[in-house]
């Protein structure tokens, strides 16, 4: 069995266990949250030999180059040398300027930075709390010359870091911000190309920056934004999104209400039905999905039986934070 | 030599091509769609991506025994003859529809024939 090595101590790698698994199992305080390979919290370096290519997927060919891997996706071969960085390298420090709700459990959160922080409008950052937490937000924003970041944050039921972010956090407090990550976000091209965003809860955020960036780019095609929740109070942004459909002749946007109480202007059912029964085909749509896993997966089906290209399929599930507080 | 069929048929671009046309007509087809319809759906395309790189005698490793343990899950879901035949149906029309000359299709074909037994626990 593979010994790891963290400075002067060794560990033995047990079958079937990930670096971050025995490292968790040694009480080593490394940071981490979803154990996909998804958020990169969990990168750690190799000082020995390059570690397996599975534990580099996705990882910029810079930090690959040095020996950088995902920790939660490395099944050691042989034995390794490990560094853990300096979470500086990876965290920036901004300053929080907004904290207010957007509905009954959603807040608003802007962290302004001193210099750009350059992002893709549906990106994602990990956020930091000062014990080591982390979990990843998307940003709701476009990159804008104020050097802020919007966020979407919902209040989960025993969530450790929702809870922090809505009780605790005032404005001034700094919070450490990782660079920006993730695919699904919006390219400036192919102008007249239909684009659908399906987005359940705060899911929202990150499709409200690519709808941004699509219109100021001038995105022509057709652009439908359905957003889901169980009861109208759980949605937000309701009337902005309104006035940018009477702005945008090509935008449309479909609140989408799936409780028993379904007000006027409200359609009922859950999102998925209702983009079935309006969108007949897909056929050379882009298409971006970001909320609850169930959606995002029937949806990500869905879309490429109506002829979505499998590559024009982008998604974001969240990664529940039941499975990140584990 | 001689180029490999998965050289001759245009390698990955090729597997690329073939795998959005197959596993739309294989998500349409009620006989066998609840075989390939529940788990996450880049995990599926990943599978149909092996599959047709192995049907055209492209980069693999898998064994017989591979074949069985995969698929053993879905021969307890009923799994059977009638369903492979169907799969063997749309692989064809797919290579069919990508005008795939046909001495290439039958070289194909007779690759994935080859696994069937591995493929129903036989």
């Amino acid at each position: 069995m593979p010994t790891l090595t963290v400075e002067k101590s060794n560990f033995i790698c047990q079958p079937g266990e990930s670096v971050l698994d025995t490292l968790l199992r040694e009480n080593i305080n490394i940071p981490f949250a979803c154990k996909k390979g998804t958020c990169h919290s969990c990168m750690i370096q190799s000082k020995n030999d390059a570690p397996p290519n599975s534990a580099q997927v996705g990882l910029k060919a810079t930090l690959a180059n040095q020996n950088f891997f995902l920790a939660c996706q490395c099944y050691p071969e042989q034995d390794m040398h490990l560094k853990l960085p300096d979470q500086s390298e990876f965290y920036r420090m901004g300053k929080v300027i907004v904290n207010k709700l957007l509905n009954r459990n959603t807040i608003l959160l802007v962290i302004a930075f001193e210099d750009a922080f350059e992002f893709k409008a549906g990106q994602f950052v990990n956020l930091q709390r000062p014990d080591g937490l982390t979990r990843s937000y998307s940003i709701a924003n476009i990159p804008q010359e104020f050097n802020t970041l919007e966020f979407h944050i919902r209040r989960l039921p025993g969530g450790k870091f929702s809870e922090w972010l809505h009780d605790e956090v005032k404005v001034g407090d700094l919070i450490a911000v990782s660079e920006p990550r993730g695919h699904c976000f919006y390219l400036p091209e192919r102008h007249d190309q239909g684009i659908l965003l399906v987005g359940t809860g705060t899911g929202l955020a990150p499709l409200a920056g690519i709808l941004t960036d699509a219109l100021r780019h001038g995105h022509n095609g057709p652009i439908h934004l359905f957003h889901g929740s169980r009861e109208a109070e759980d949605l937000y942004r309701i009337s902005e999104m309104h006035q940018l459909a009477e702005q945008y002749p090509n935008f449309e946007y479909t609140p989408c209400l799936s409780g028993s109480t379904v007000p006027k202007g409200f359609a009922a059912g859950r999102v998925n039905d209702i983009v079935a029964a309006k969108i007949p085909e897909l056929k050379n749509w882009r298409v971006f999905l970001c909320g609850h896993p169930e959606m995002v997966n029937q949806m990500k089906f869905q879309a490429f039986l109506k002829g979505a290209a499998v590559a024009d399929i982008y998604a974001d599930a969240f990664v529940l934070a039941a499975q990140q507080a584990n | 030599m001689s180029a490999t069929l998965y050289e001759r048929i245009g390698g990955e671009a090729a597997v690329n091509a073939a795998v959005e046309l197959f596993y739309r007509k294989v998500l349409n087809d009620h006989r066998i769609n609840r075989f390939f319809g529940n788990a996450d759906m880049d995990k599926q395309i990943a599978k149909q991506k092996a599959f047709f790189t192995m049907a055209f005698g492209g980069p693999n490793n898998y064994t017989g025994q591979d074949m069985r343990n995969a698929h053993a899950g879905l021969v307890k879901m009923g799994l059977n003859e009638d369903h492979f035949n169907a799969v063997m149906e749309h692989l064809g029309a797919t290579l069919v529809e990508l005008k795939v000359p046909n001495d290439l299709i039958a070289e194909a074909a007779a690759i994935a024939e080859s696994t069937r037994k591995d493929v129903l626990g036989k």
